[in-house]
């Protein structure tokens, strides 16, 4: 149980950059009307995030090099993808996803 | 019809059904916790140390680039600075969010903010794409489930992390990506039909601009700027 000085700031740092993306929006918007462009916008912003965050795990990007593509989640993601299609359950895509990759990983050694 | 519409507003979504409605994602957290602990004692962190990370900063991925950072002795500042821009999309997700709890309390929105995730960001907009009234207490529910399970699987992962030394070997890692494919598809499956195309087209902007963005700038900035351009073009593009 021991907690360095150096951690514990890297902590304290984190929390205060973690809290100001969270918070800041959530404290502003109380106070305007936000105009019908600018909603609009927002409702993009689901679907444009959740692609963004799914191609991030399929690209690798080494500090010196160009990027490549990551065939092994590319492989996991296909029959996850067809799962969720298929029977529209968050869990059931999640179980199947992780099995599948744990397969995949498996089989290429 | 209308009967139907009056009883779903009626209905207003309560604490409990948060809790319920985030039991589908506490895999995810519970797999990426606990594979989060393991990464924290591989990288010297103490129990202690991993929990205070999970509460205070409570943010996968930036958690474990900490974790690698500190691993390699980067400076405090470098790393700061590094989780500051893994979770400046948060900006984009809150902002998504507040203008549906605009006569809530400033406290009470500030609290929501705070244990604002990616996976809770998700459950959410699926609910309003399904038309679903969301409550204060219904978002507090989930988010503080999320929260609990998420420090308890990262203490777990710290406790346990002596023994499993690759967690990568079950493809526990790819539970985010899976919840993050499902979440989408269930965005898709509720839109409407006639709006399905343009979604589809955004999206393939998305992978272009993603892949095109990662040759200039970091991924976690890529999200970012990608999110930002390919919005704007959805709604410029939008009959």
């Amino acid at each position: 149980m021991s907690l360095q000085p150096s951690i514990l700031w890297i902590i304290l740092g984190g929390m205060l950059v973690t809290s100001i993306p969270r918070i800041l929006p959530f404290m502003i918007i109380r106070k305007l009307n936000l105009p019908e462009p600018v909603l609009k916008w927002l409702g993009y912003v689901p679907i444009c995030i959740l692609t963004a965050l799914i191609v991030e795990s399929t690209l690798k990007v080494p500090s010196h090099g160009i990027t490549s593509i990551n065939l092994t989640v590319i492989l996991a993601i296909i029959p996850t993808c067809m799962i969720a299609i298929w029977r529209k359950s968050l869990l059931l895509t999640v179980i199947v996803g992780i099995i599948t990759m744990a397969i995949i990983r498996f089989l290429l050694g | 019809m209308q009967q139907a519409e009056t009883l779903k507003q009626i209905a207003q979504p309560s604490f409990s059904d948060g809790i319920k409605d985030c039991i589908p994602t506490l895999l995810g957290y519970l797999s990426i916790g606990f594979a989060m602990g393991i990464v924290a004692v591989t990288s010297h962190l103490s129990i202690l140390e991993i929990g205070l990370l999970a509460a205070l900063v409570y943010a996968g991925a930036s958690q474990f680039i900490i974790c690698a950072m500190v691993a390699v002795h980067s400076p405090i500042s470098a790393i700061i600075l590094t989780t500051f821009i893994v979770n400046l999309r948060h900006l984009l997700l809150s902002a998504t969010i507040a203008p549906h709890f605009k006569n809530s309390s400033l406290f009470k929105n500030i609290g929501m903010g705070l244990l604002l995730t990616d996976e809770s960001f998700g459950v959410t907009v699926n609910k309003l794409a399904k038309r679903e009234p969301i409550t204060e207490q219904w978002l507090n529910g989930l988010n503080l489930t999320a929260y609990i399970s998420w420090v308890i699987s990262c203490l777990c992962g710290g406790v346990f992390g002596q023994w499993v030394k690759n967690p990568e070997i079950f493809g526990l890692d790819f539970s985010l990506t899976a919840m993050f494919v499902a979440l989408l598809i269930l965005q898709l499956h509720s839109m409407n039909p006639s709006k399905l195309n343009h979604y589809i087209l955004l999206i393939i902007y998305m992978i272009i601009m993603m892949y095109g963005l990662s040759f200039f700038v970091s991924l976690d900035l890529a999200v970012i700027i990608a999110t930002v351009i390919v919005s704007t073009i959805g709604v410029i593009t939008d009959r």
